[in-house]
């Protein structure tokens, strides 16, 4: 347990400017809401592009975001990588999403064919796929998370070294299954999965929280349950009639 | 008029019987599938049926179905036979079978989809692109939002003669049209959370109050004497008044594009341009007011993505209204409705809202974490009639829009 009780837990949302593509903000937001609603202090941090990533944060936040972003956001996050472990070493956690992912690991095959350096907090490489990932994932993670829903938007493929544990197995992208998504660390989440995924996946949300804060009160979450639900089965179950009505009838 | 050829002309009677059929079969408005027939038929058939029309073409993220609206009707005034495409299909297969109305030589104010703008300039020998703005919308379709610029950009470049008219204050469209022939006009700091970085050399930019620079390469806001100030837009010099009774700034803006472009390239009079544009109320069914089963009346918007949210937004909270937020996530509203997360929701605090929509619990989701109060009712319709008062506003995503529009338009 930290010290949330005299402090303010810090959420920070990493370059909301480059790394904000996919509603990456609302991860921040369902972090602090979810710790105020139990009657936590918690603020949300914006580090703005251009700043230097502080050492005082209690979650550090990379988001999707596109390719010239993503280029500038590795520049500014190597040139603060000594705050980052040093507040990694304080209890920080880390949820990096999709661009975000690429840039915690050792480095990434950018837009125009070149390596650029991420972080290294992990041992992951990613490199540019033959094509673009697009859909909804539903992911099975090792307990105590539940299965998992989000939505992917990438071109690259990340793979992690012998020492990293994927977040989990892949159900259903596209309707097909297979494969591994993400990477789970210590303190530390990196996925493909927008939505964005901790509105989509309380329990994921908590999980993380309870690396900063300890042990958790429940918290009521029915509204979240209902969409989880709604998206388990849209993610596992597309039938051809769905496809049909969306491709061609609904275009008039 | 010049000759259409046997096949085109096969083709336009087959496209509309395939309308007729949509129609009769309630699918829809006929225009997609009327055009989809043309162009399968007759290949050649856009470039055939746009001989003989003074082309422009109008593209944006937001505001490009009513910006085609008010061109149209300014073109009007120069007296010539004018076609647009008044329903918002834009894609090829929208376009067809509006240029096969056309009787007689004229104009033709063409509304098109971002990605489609560079195929349909050179078949149908576009003169004058009008281009408003650029942001994220449908990304699983589109692609970021830095592409469309880049390929806007090759069309200005491989057509040297091309006119365009563009907004000066959204960096993407800047960096598009920068090649072109261009009349600048600075419709105001609108929605910047896409253009963080230079489209030329992808340093960050810096936004004042009243423009954009690059402090890396020197690429920034060009200069113009052509700006909208509040309700007025400066014209080089002379100042036109827009009376819109369409709602909000946005529409201001989509009409200072409009008065501009039919003032510079069309030579209108901006002021004979200003009345026109006051003459149109709605706009395929976007500000129209639908009928409640308790009698009373309900406004209907379109907003699909963060950027037209947060224009939408702007303009209720100064107004003490209920609010039911209408959302799908089928291929044309974008199937992530993670943009949910991007709109300020938190503005609507205190009104009565209804979460509605196929993805109805995604909107709830949102809105629980904004701390704004609300039913869930998937009927955008019901939802509407389960909340309060005179001033119920149905703002609603692409498909539900067109659900509603095919019901009551």
């Amino acid at each position: 347990m930290s010290a949330a009780s005299e402090s303010a837990v810090r959420v920070g949302l990493v370059y909301p400017e480059l790394l904000g593509t996919y509603g990456d903000r609302g991860n921040a937001v369902v972090l602090v809401q979810r710790l105020r609603w139990r009657g936590h202090a918690a603020e949300l941090v914006e580090v703005t592009a251009g700043a230097a990533i502080p050492d005082s944060l209690d979650v550090y936040l990379f988001g999707g975001g596109e390719d010239d972003p993503q280029v500038m956001a590795s520049a500014g996050m190597r040139s603060s990588r000594a705050a980052i472990d040093r507040g990694r070493a304080g209890g920080a956690a880390v949820l990096a999403v999709c661009a975000g992912f690429q840039l915690i690991g050792h480095s990434y095959e950018a837009a125009d064919g070149t390596m650029i350096d991420g972080l290294g907090l992990v041992d992951a490489v990613t490199r540019a796929g033959p094509n673009r990932l697009i859909g909804e994932l539903v992911v099975e993670p090792d307990p105590p998370l539940p299965v998992l829903t989000g939505f992917e938007n990438h071109g690259g493929r990340t793979t992690l070294g012998p020492s990293e544990r994927p977040l989990g197995r892949v159900l259903a992208r596209n309707g097909r299954g297979g494969d591994t998504e993400g990477l789970v660390g210590e303190r530390l989440i990196g996925t493909y999965m927008h939505g964005p995924v901790l509105p989509r996946n309380p329990a994921l949300a908590d999980h993380i929280l309870s690396w900063v804060v300890g042990g958790l009160s429940p918290l009521d979450s029915t509204p979240e349950e209902h969409l989880r639900a709604t998206q388990l089965h849209a993610g596992s179950a597309r039938s051809v009639r769905k496809w049909w009505q969306e491709r061609v009838l609904a275009r008039g | 008029m010049s000759r259409r050829s046997v096949r085109t002309s096969i083709a336009i009677t087959g496209g509309r019987v395939a309308g007729w059929l949509s129609r009769a079969t309630g699918r829809g408005q006929g225009a997609t599938i009327s055009g989809r027939v043309i162009n399968a038929m007759a290949p050649n058939a856009l470039a055939q049926l746009a001989a003989g029309q003074r082309v422009a073409l109008v593209s944006a993220t937001n505001g490009k179905t009513t910006t085609t609206r008010l061109l149209a009707a300014a073109v009007a005034r120069t007296g010539e036979p004018v076609v647009s495409n008044a329903t918002g299909a834009n894609l090829t297969s929208g376009i067809a079978p509006i240029l096969a109305k056309a009787r007689a030589p004229g104009l033709a104010v063409l509304e098109v989809d971002e990605r489609v703008l560079p195929r349909v300039v050179d078949p149908l020998g576009a003169e004058l692109l009008v281009l408003g703005n650029l942001s994220r919308d449908q990304l699983d379709r589109y692609g970021e939002v830095h592409a469309v610029g880049d390929v806007w950009r090759h069309t200005a470049e491989t057509h040297p003669d091309l006119r365009v008219v563009a907004n000066a204050s959204d960096p993407h469209v800047v960096w598009a049209a920068a090649p072109a022939k261009t009349t600048w006009v600075d419709l105001g700091r609108g929605w910047r959370n896409d253009a963080a970085t230079c489209p030329n050399c992808a340093a960050l930019l810096t936004w004042s109050t009243d423009r954009f620079d690059c402090p890396s390469c020197g690429f920034g806001q060009p200069a113009t004497p052509n700006r909208l100030d509040g309700g007025t837009l400066a014209l080089d010099g002379t100042r036109v008044p827009l009376r819109l009774a369409l709602p909000g700034r946005w529409n201001l803006a989509n009409a200072a594009l409009a008065v501009t472009a039919a003032t510079t390239h069309f030579g209108v009079d901006p002021h004979e341009a200003a009345d026109a544009a006051t003459t149109i109320t709605t706009v395929a069914g976007r500000y129209m007011t639908v009928a409640l089963t308790d009698g009373r009346r309900a406004r209907v918007l379109l907003a699909k993505n963060p950027a037209g949210w947060s224009e939408v937004l702007h303009h209720l909270s100064d107004r003490n209204c209920s609010v039911v937020i209408a959302v799908n996530a089928r291929v044309a509203d974008g199937k992530d409705p993670s943009w949910l997360w991007d709109v300020p929701y938190e503005l609507l605090r205190g009104r009565p809202v209804a979460a509605a929509g196929e993805r109805a619990y995604d909107v709830a989701v949102r809105l629980r974490y904004a701390e704004v109060d609300h039913i869930v009712e998937p009927d955008p319709l019901a939802a509407a009639t389960k909340l309060p008062g005179d001033d119920v506003n149905i703002v609603a995503s692409y498909t539900q829009f067109s659900a509603i529009y095919r019901r009551f338009g």
